[in-house]
């Protein structure tokens, strides 16, 4: 195993995370009560996500500036997991909504004609299905160089696509999710405590760095099958 | 395989931590119980990261072999 100071600090922050999300002490809100902690487990899986995706871009334009294939593998395990923490996110926020979000006076299966209008949940659908078009466009090219490049290319663009699917537009409509018009979702000084992100920035963190942890051995063990079939 | 024993290990202990009236059976009984919530959480935490580990140990020795 290679041993890494931040491997062990990325664990160390979740252990914190999982004990201090459930025990500090937090704003009350009658809507929300205490899923207001969801705030260090579902908000970061899109943080997490967004990060992901910054990185899998970096790689994109690295591979293009000097062909080198091992960026390509980077750009695309990056992507990869990036998706997986987009999903994570969904799933967990249709969790959380069904029990903030819904008419107390409907069943959830009436009230979801309201929910599914949330630009939030178009924008976030969106942009994760432009990153799905990205894996299906790179295993439908056979040649090698050619699918690095367009796909490097395609990266690209979608990342250009999380500009306006998931931080313009659902900001400019009305929605019930936190963070439309007064600004970034839990970023903003006004809807979280002191107390919260004392535990929400290190969450952030930690789940990122699982994240980059998961794309790396992806990344080793793409490179190790790479080699094989180059023997 | 010695950290997935102790893994089992931990939760056993608190399975059978129960049994005794201790200052451990206090706190866990304690604030709604949350800390049973917690426990179970870093399990599950742990169960990943040892196998996310061994994982990084497998594909290190593969990279050391070719």
């Amino acid at each position: 195993m290679r041993r890494s100071w931040w491997k062990i600090l990325g664990v160390l922050l979740l252990v914190y995370t999982f004990i201090a999300g459930l025990l500090i002490d937090v704003p009350q809100n009658p809507q929300l009560q205490e899923t207001i902690r969801n705030l260090f487990f579902h908000v970061c899986m899109w943080f997490g996500m967004m990060i992901l995706f910054i990185i899998s871009f970096i790689h994109a334009i690295k591979y293009l500036r000097n062909g080198n294939h091992v960026h390509d593998i980077a750009s695309r395990q990056y992507a990869g997991v990036g998706i997986l923490f987009g999903v994570l996110g969904y799933l967990t926020g249709a969790i959380w909504m069904s029990y903030t979000w819904v008419d107390p006076n409907k069943t959830l299966y009436n009230s979801f004609d309201s929910i599914a209008r949330e630009p939030k949940l178009i924008g976030a659908a969106i942009a994760l299905l432009v990153y799905a078009a990205y894996l299906v466009l790179r295993d439908s090219i056979q040649d090698i160089d050619k699918r690095a490049r367009i796909s490097a290319v395609y990266n690209i663009f979608a990342f250009a696509m999380l500009f306006p699917s998931i931080w313009i537009i659902p900001r400019l409509l009305p929605s019930l999710h936190p963070g439309g018009s007064e600004g970034n979702p839990a970023l903003n000084f006004k809807d979280a405590s002191l107390n919260m992100r004392l535990v929400f920035y290190p969450a952030i963190a930690g789940w990122t760095l699982i994240g980059v942890w998961i794309a790396t051995l992806k990344i080793r063990l793409r490179i190790l099958n790479e080699q094989k079939l180059m023997r | 395989m010695k950290k997935i024993s102790a893994l089992t290990l931990f939760s056993l202990f608190v399975l059978f931590a129960n049994a005794q009236d201790s200052k451990w059976t206090k706190m866990m009984n304690g604030t709604g119980k949350v800390f049973v919530v917690i426990a179970v959480m870093l399990t599950i935490l742990a169960g990943l990261i040892l196998y996310l580990a061994r994982l990084d140990r497998k594909i290190s020795k593969l990279e050391k072999n070719k």
